[in-house]
This record gives structure tokens, C-alpha cells and sequence, in this order.
């Protein structure tokens, strides 16, 4: 057993639900109880879809149990393609059915339904969401794809490619697809599928047709696509174009795959962020302390853009998918540290609070911890809340992606100038870091200030670290000056102090204390 | 399918429902299918809140923890007061093996959480159909924690449960270990069903100006200070979906007043007046105490008459509360119902709440949902009250909707909250006529 709070991951079922609900005329009948219809409301509240996912559920109850679930199955199951007249139908348990021991499997073929009856083995108590809509996703592929399907030659016509791993619920899901296509028109591509957002099971037939696959998301289309590779000969490029850097070489990799001129769509003119990054404002951005943490995809991204593009450290990095967790190792010695593969929400809390970071970048999860930590934020990656679905276009792949990232990011800190006011006038007693940056909204106004120099947030962290940490010896001289150093940066500062003051054998941590530290830590 | 093929359906059913008129009981349509509705762990979400001193852990799957934030909507701050066991492959094997698993989970929960003073170790479907018995695990966890942390259980499984029953299965659990009222003790009354804080207290203040002087109320915003319970305690359910926890409190000597619930100046009225009728109170006390009371809400519901008057309404089955409300809706503010539907009709504890429905509402208990949507498509109420997963696209299809969960998670009983329940209802519609885009 394991104890957990919230859930970075839903159960695989909910995975199958992500597939399905992209698609369109594919109808998922779920032998689960009464109850596991709240899944429906991730899509319609979150998603703000305007339409049910399209799941029957059976629903049974515990006077069912024993008797006739089996038969509730498969009335559920012949109505909903009665009703919904889907072109083929996924049958599947959730992990209550699946210690019934049903086999909605058999009972489907059984019935001899009038379209193609997709069978799903998810272990509910194995496995989690992002690989039950990987599963559901290469099972349909599988069952579907026409192997008949012969190629025309190449000469004389476009290049062809699909494009796997959309689905609903997914971080920017709908976005990134417009970049997508934006590229795949300025190299002369032509889609032949996207799939699963927006296909229907006859579109799945004609997969092979296209000369080459892109996985954009390998949690969910990586599975299909090696598949296909197989069974197709068809090559694909794995490249996530998440920042300038990776969009280039997804530009150079498709335009290789298509025999076609990169030139046209690296010259995009639209591509704003590598000039943003060099403009003399974001000189403060250099080194700011980075903690990330998501899915692999979107957490290794992260992790690229924040070193090679913007100019940050990254001073934490992990995921909650142990599927792809060597990428994130790899990435992770890359930027000289360890990193956090884990599903418990408590350790990434402890860890951010240990490493003290100036930004996050995470999921709702870390949005959370961050908040509560005292420490700006910005969201990467699934699982996301209801305001990570915006009205607006806000997409992550391609230059406008980037673009999009570069303003995400950098919005939540405090800007250049703002921050050296900040450190040079601490004692303003209007102007103060702790009322949050000039170009943010307003939050609740904080209270007057009645006690004496009370501590800013991260200096309350309940992280044991911390709490050891200010047991060293500090002079009541060296506490008054700690304090005007604005507080996102106040808890490394007395983290590295005492560092520096232990290193060097001092019992007493006074002025000269803080300022040797200072210089030896001096980037 | 046309709306005639839909309604020939209910008219069937309706008619193999309805017995010789001398007993009378409401014809009601009974169905099964699929039922869109939450399973009783949902009931969590506000226990936990109410009852300051108690922690919940569910032992279920993965689902079950995905459903508790997810049905949570926005994802509470601080760290809540539940958390789920989750089991996994290893735990199905052998029970040995679970039950040893559980006693480590709950070790390590109440070393991080010392602030614990009881623990409900709430059932979940998977735990049912494996028989994991939770009886017997917090009877032993109980013995090692005793007097530090009282361990309880119950279910808040879908199979046996449907939203809002959870709460009333917890409740049920807290009956048998609430202090004995001896028998020669004065009588005291028993407010049942959690409320929020602010309304329990205006209720408080009115039993006390009524002049009932004990009274007590289920669940204690302590659960380590539960009220008594006895022959001489008269209870008042303020919700309608307790049915085990009555059950349990007659087990032990209590009776129910019968009475409206308290929803809208009537039912308020009503639910006051039977209390005090019990306890042999002046009648013309008790009205001069709820006149303050009345006035306020007559005069506020006033101002949202007009929206709601002549407005027709459908409710889907979500919290057992639709009977109650439907009443308030049509009695004060002259809402027509066009069908009232409900996961389970406690037919006793609602009995005087159906007697003042229209001859034609129509009543349905269980739910099969596509053939309920079909009926709403048909009927095109003016709005139609839903879970969550149904609103949107409900609304989608030019339906307008209110979300029955907040029904469950706002004040609304109570003189004072009577127009903020109107408001509920008016408020959507008011939007849709304003709305230009």
C-alpha cells in the first residue's frame, strides 16, 4: 500500500478515457461501479469540453455482484452501439471490474457486435494513467491499422506524415497541433493523420500511408509508433520541438525524413524568443535557480531551455514517470545534479524546499508547494487545473511555443531594475519585496506589520533543513543585514553562509562571516 | 426518438408503479442504467472540514485518490485531512499481507500527523469486493491507539453507496460511540447531518430562544465530543439522505421528529415548530421567536420570485437533497418541477415533502442517464439541476444547468440562506439572458 494524498497520475482507465475522448465515433464501454463517472468531469470542467466523453459505464452495484454483471456488461455495451452507431468500440474494466474478473473481452466478442471491438488489458493496480493511454492507443492501432496498405513511390508527390500522441486532457494538446502543422506546411508536408485528437477509427485504417511518423508526445504515441516502424517501415522523428533549439532540429529531422529544404521554416520570422533572451533586460534572468519538475517530455524540455536558452541554473530536476525516467537522468547530469524520480508529492515538496530555488516550473502539484513556499512559479506539465486550459492560443512546441514559454517563465519573477530597487532600498516601507513584484496582479493585502521584523515566507519553510540551518550561531548584526537582502534569494543566502561558516570552522556566523560567504560563493 | 416514444416509456412504467388509489403511495419511475453519479467517498470532501479533530483514510485504489481531488475541483491548500491507502498488485495476493500493510500506513500516518484523534478508515469498492475487513483492522488499530486516537470505520464504496450516503454511512459509525443518555434524563434534542458552522449556529440561537435547553448536534465539529444519545433524546435529521444514521440513533433509543427539512420559510418554519411542539413549547412563543426569521426571508425571496416564478426545472439524481429543494422551489417560489429525480427516495423520512408536490411531477428513483437525457431533450426544462460531468455539455446542447454539488458545499438551510438557495437557481438563468455572446 501506498499513501498518498493527491495523484500526479489517475488510474490507466482514465488514460483510455484520454484517447477516447479525442477521437471521434470511437465509443469506450467501461465495466466499472457506480462512481467512476466522476472521471467524466476532468474533461467537461477542466477541459471545459462541451460534450459527455464518450464512455458507457455499467455502473453495477454491490446487489449486482455475483449475479448479473456480466450481463449488465453486456447490455451496456450493446446499447451504447445501438445509441452512439460508433465505428468501432474499446472494452475495457477499471480496477474494481478487474478483480471481478469479468472479461469484457470475451463478453464482447461473444455478442458478435456489428463493428470492430477493441479489447484493453489495463492493470489498475500496476499501472498508471499516461500508460493506460499509451496501451489504448497502440491497441488500437493494432487492431485498426490496414497492413495491406502499399505506398505510392515517393516521386511526384508529398511527403506524408503522421502525427501521434495528442489527446484530450493533454498540457496544450490543441496548441502545439497548429504548430505543428504550421512547420509541416512550410516544409511542403502533408498530414496524412493526426491521431488521437480528432481521428476516427476509419481514419486510423489508413495510418500506413504516410512515409513517416511524429511522436510529440512519447508517453502516450511512442508505443504506436515503434510499432508502426515495424510493421510499416516507417521511420520517426522523436525530436520534441519544446524551445528554439529543439524546434530547429525537429525542423532539420522532418525536413531530412521529407527530402526537404529546412530553410523556409528556420528562417520563421515569428521567432521572437532568442532576441527576447539577449535583450540587455534579461541580463537579470542569468543564473536565476530553477527547479523543475513534470512529465519526462515536458520536464526534460524545460530543463534544456532553461540552461541553453534563457540562461538559468537548474538546481533541480524530475519526474513523476518512472517510464522515461533515464531521459531525465541523462538530463539530469547534464546540468551536474541528481535527479527526483518519484510519485510522492511530499518528497518534491522537500526537495524543492531543500534546494531553495528562485523559480519552479511544474505541475498544479508544485504550483501549490510554490505557493505555499513563498517562491514564483510557472506551470510545464500535466496534471494542469482548469486555468491551464486558456481561451487564448498557448501552445509549447515551435517558435511561437517558445515565445509563449519565454513569457510564462519569466513573467512570475521580479524584473531587472524592480529587483536592484529592491536590494538597494530593503527599508522602504511601502516598496518592499515581500508585496510581490510591480507587474502582478494584486493579492490579498498582507497585514500591517505588528510584530518586529517578522521573517519572510521562505525563511518559514518547514523543511528540516532550513529549520537546522538557523540553530548556527548568527549575530543579531549579521540576522539585520540577512534581512535586506530581498527574501526570493534571502533563503540560499543563509543557506550558503552557514555552508561557508561550517567549511571554514567558525563557531559564530557575524558580518565578516557573510560577507567572506558571499565572496566565496560570487558567481 | 421522439419526445411521444420517450414519455410512452415512462407512462409504462409509471403505470406498473401505481397501486389502488386507497394506499396511494406517488406513482415513481423506477429505473436502472447507467447512473452518472458520485460514490459516497465524495462525502470526504466536506467531513473532513466539519469534523476538525478527525482524519479520513480511504483504502481503495488509485481511482479513489484521483477521485477525491478531482471531485475536490480545485486542489485544497493546505494538506487535507484525508489521504488514500492505495493498494497495489501485492496487497491482492494474500489478506495477511494487506491487513500487516494497512497497520504500516496507519503507523506512519499518525506519527506525521500527531493532531489526529480520530481516524475513520473508510471502505472503498475495491476493499469491499476483496473482503479486506475494516471492522476487524480498526478494532485491533484501535486497541494500540486507545485513548490517544478513537479508530472507526465505514464504507464510502460506489457499490453500496451514492454520494451524499457516505456521509450518512460515517455518521452511522459515530452512533455506536456516542456517550449513553441515561434513561431518567430530561429530554435533549439531536440536530442530525453536517451543516455549515454559521447555519448550525443561527439554528443553535433559535433552539435556545425557543427554550429547548440540550441540544446537540451530529457530527460535533469534535468528533471526540460527540453528544449523547438515549430514550429521551428526540432528533431532527437537517438532511434528507440519513436513513442508517436514523436507523441507528432509534437502535439506541432516540425519535425522530417529523418534520419538513429545513430549506426555504416553510421547511424552516416547519422543522422549528415540530422541535418545539416536542418539547411542549407555547405555540405562540414559537412564533413570536421565528417571526424575525420569517420576515427576513420572505422579504428576500420576494426580490427573486419574479426570476424563478412559472420557470420550469428538471433535477438528475445526485444528492438525495432534489425532493426537499424541488418543494421549496415550487411552494415558494412557484418554480414548475417538471420531473424530480433522485438516487434513492427515503419514502418515510420524505413523506410529508412529497405531499405537496403537483399531481404531475414526475418522480424518478435510479437513474438509467441516456434514457433521463432523452426525457430532459424532450421536456427542455428551463433549467435542469446536474453533476458535474453532465453541466457543460448539457449546456453545450442549449440546456441551462446548475451543478448539483453546490448544493451540497454552499449554505442553504435556514431562514437566512433561503434566498442565497433561490439564488442558486435564479443566478444561471439570469446569466443566460445577459450573456450577448
Amino acid at each position: 500500500m501506498q499513501l498518498a494524498v493527491w495523484t500526479y497520475e489517475g488510474p490507466p482507465h482514465v488514460g483510455a478515457m484520454r484517447v477516447a475522448t479525442a477521437m471521434e465515433k470511437l465509443h469506450y464501454v467501461l465495466h466499472a461501479p457506480q462512481g467512476d463517472t466522476y472521471a467524466d468531469l476532468l474533461f467537461t470542467m477542466i477541459e471545459r469540453r462541451s460534450k459527455r466523453p464518450p464512455v458507457t459505464y455499467t455502473t453495477f452495484e454491490a446487489r449486482d455482484l455475483g449475479k448479473d454483471t456480466e450481463q449488465i456488461f453486456q447490455d451496456a455495451a450493446r446499447e451504447a452501439v445501438a445509441r452512439f452507431n460508433p465505428q468501432a468500440i474499446i472494452v475495457g474494466a477499471s480496477c474494481t471490474a478487474e478483480l471481478i474478473q469479468d472479461d469484457p473481452a470475451g463478453l464482447s466478442e461473444a455478442m458478435g457486435l456489428p463493428c470492430p471491438v477493441i479489447p484493453l488489458e489495463l492493470p489498475s493496480y500496476q499501472r498508471k494513467e499516461n500508460w493506460g493511454a499509451s496501451e489504448t492507443f497502440y491497441q488500437i492501432v493494432r487492431n485498426l491499422a490496414d497492413k495491406t496498405v502499399v505506398r505510392e513511390p515517393r516521386e511526384g508527390r508529398k511527403a506524408r506524415a503522421n502525427i501521434l500522441g495528442s489527446t484530450a486532457l493533454g498540457f496544450r494538446h490543441r496548441d502545439d497541433l497548429v504548430e505543428i502543422r504550421k512547420i509541416l506546411d512550410q516544409l511542403g508536408v502533408e498530414v496524412n493523420l493526426v491521431a488521437p485528437l480528432g481521428a476516427t477509427p476509419e481514419d486510423i485504417t489508413r495510418i500506413g500511408q504516410a512515409d513517416f511518423n511524429i511522436v510529440l508526445y512519447p508517453e502516450i504515441a511512442d508505443e504506436a509508433a515503434r510499432w508502426l516502424e515495424k510493421t510499416f517501415d516507417q521511420p520517426a522523428v522523436r525530436t520534441v520541438p519544446i524551445g528554439v533549439g529543439a524546434t530547429r532540429s525537429f525542423i532539420a529531422d522532418v525536413a531530412e525524413l521529407a527530402g526537404a529544404d529546412p530553410t523556409p521554416a528556420l528562417g520563421d520570422t515569428s521567432s521572437r524568443m532568442p532576441w527576447w533572451s539577449r535583450s540587455v533586460d534579461s541580463t537579470y534572468l542569468t543564473s536565476k535557480r530553477v527547479f523543475i519538475f513534470g512529465d519526462a517530455t515536458h520536464a526534460v524540455a524545460a530543463a534544456r531551455i532553461a540552461r541553453e536558452e534563457l540562461g538559468f541554473e537548474v538546481c533541480g530536476l524530475g519526474c513523476y514517470a518512472r517510464e522515461l525516467a533515464s531521459e531525465v537522468r541523462a538530463e539530469a547530469a547534464r546540468c551536474g545534479i541528481e535527479a527526483l524520480i518519484t510519485d510522492d508529492h511530499l518528497a518534491v515538496e522537500d526537495a524543492i524546499a531543500a534546494a531553495a530555488p528562485e523559480l519552479v516550473l511544474g505541475t498544479q502539484m508544485e504550483r501549490h508547494i510554490a505557493k505555499r513556499l513563498g517562491i514564483p512559479c510557472a506551470v510545464i506539465s500535466a496534471p494542469v487545473h482548469v486555468q491551464d486550459f486558456p481561451a487564448r492560443h498557448s501552445p509549447q512546441m515551435g517558435f511561437e511555443g517558445a515565445n509563449v514559454i519565454f513569457d510564462t517563465w519569466v513573467h512570475p519573477l521580479v524584473m531587472g531594475l524592480e529587483e536592484h530597487l529592491l536590494t538597494m532600498f530593503r527599508e522602504d516601507f511601502e516598496f518592499s519585496d515581500e508585496a510581490g513584484a510591480s507587474h502582478h496582479a494584486a493579492h490579498s493585502p498582507r497585514k500591517a506589520a505588528v510584530q518586529v521584523e517578522h521573517e519572510a515566507p521562505v525563511a518559514d519553510i518547514p523543511a528540516p533543513v532550513l529549520v537546522e540551518a538557523g540553530a548556527t550561531g548568527w549575530t543579531d548584526e549579521a540576522e539585520r543585514e540577512l534581512r535586506k537582502i530581498p527574501f526570493f534569494v534571502r533563503g540560499k543566502a543563509r543557506r550558503n553562509t552557514e555552508a561557508f561558516a561550517v567549511a571554514d570552522g567558525r563557531a559564530q556566523i557575524d558580518l565578516e562571516t557573510l560577507y567572506d560567504a558571499k565572496a566565496h560563493y560570487a558567481r | 426518438m421522439s419526445p411521444l416514444a420517450v414519455l410512452d416509456g415512462c407512462a409504462a412504467e409509471l403505470q406498473r408503479d401505481t397501486v389502488p388509489a386507497n394506499a396511494a403511495p406517488r406513482p415513481v419511475l423506477r429505473e436502472r442504467g447507467q447512473r452518472e453519479v458520485f460514490c459516497g467517498l465524495t462525502g470526504i470532501i466536506w467531513l473532513h472540514r466539519k469534523m476538525q479533530d478527525a482524519f479520513f483514510l480511504v483504502v481503495g485504489s488509485r481511482t479513489c485518490a484521483h477521485l477525491l481531488q478531482s471531485a475536490a475541483g480545485v486542489m485544497i491548500f493546505a494538506e487535507p485531512r484525508f489521504a488514500t491507502a492505495i493498494m497495489e498488485e501485492r496487497d491482492l495476493a494474500g489478506m495477511v499481507d494487506a491487513q500487516d500493510e494497512l497497520d504500516r500506513v496507519v503507523t506512519r500516518l499518525l506519527e506525521r500527523r500527531p493532531d489526529i484523534k480520530t481516524l475513520f478508515l473508510v471502505g472503498s469498492c475495491p476493499s469491499e469486493v476483496i473482503k479486506l475487513d475494516l471492522a476487524k483492522a480498526a478494532q485491533r488499530l484501535g486497541a494500540q491507539y486507545m485513548p490517544r486516537v478513537r479508530i472507526l470505520n465505514y464504507s464510502g464504496s460506489g457499490i453500496e453507496t451514492t454520494f451524499t450516503q457516505g456521509e450518512d454511512a460515517c455518521l452511522a459509525a459515530l452512533v455506536p460511540v456516542m456517550p449513553a443518555l441515561p434513561a431518567n434524563a430530561p429530554k435533549e434534542l439531536l440536530i442530525v447531518g453536517s451543516l455549515p458552522d454559521i447555519v448550525e449556529d443561527q439554528f443553535l440561537r433559535l433552539f435556545a430562544a425557543l427554550g429547548i435547553a440540550k441540544v446537540g448536534a451530529l457530527p460535533a465539529r469534535n468528533a471526540r465530543n460527540l453528544p449523547s444519545v438515549g430514550p429521551n433524546t428526540r432528533y431532527l435529521l437537517a438532511q434528507p439522505f440519513l436513513g442508517d444514521t436514523a436507523m441507528a440513533l432509534e437502535g439506541r433509543g432516540a425519535q425522530r421528529i417529523e418534520a419538513l427539512f429545513p430549506f426555504g420559510v416553510e421547511g424552516t418554519s416547519d422543522w422549528l415548530r415540530a422541535a418545539a411542539r416536542e418539547f411542549g413549547i407555547d405555540a405562540a412563543h414559537v412564533e413570536a421567536v421565528i417571526a424575525p426569521g420569517r420576515e427576513r426571508a420572505r422579504i428576500a425571496l420576494s426580490k427573486l420570485r419574479p426570476q424563478l416564478t412559472g420557470k420550469r426545472i428538471t433535477f438528475l439524481p445526485d444528492s438525495q437533497l432534489e425532493v426537499p429543494l424541488a418543494r421549496f422551489l415550487q411552494d415558494e417560489l412557484g418554480m414548475e418541477l417538471v420531473e424530480v429525480g433522485t438516487p434513492y427516495l427515503h419514502r418515510a423520512h420524505l413523506a410529508r415533502e412529497l405531499d405537496r408536490f403537483g399531481a404531475n411531477v414526475r418522480i424518478s428513483e435510479g437513474q438509467h442517464l441516456e434514457r433521463q437525457l432523452d426525457r430532459v431533450r424532450a421536456d427542455r426544462p428551463d433549467i435542469t439541476v446536474c453533476g458535474l460531468g453532465l453541466a457543460n455539455p448539457l449546456e453545450g446542447e442549449g440546456l441551462t444547468t446548475k451543478w448539483a454539488i453546490e448544493l451540497v458545499f454552499s449554505p442553504i438551510h435556514g431562514f437566512d440562506q433561503a434566498a442565497d438557495l433561490a439564488e442558486l437557481f435564479a443566478r444561471p438563468l439570469r446569466r443566460r439572458d445577459m450573456l450577448e455572446v
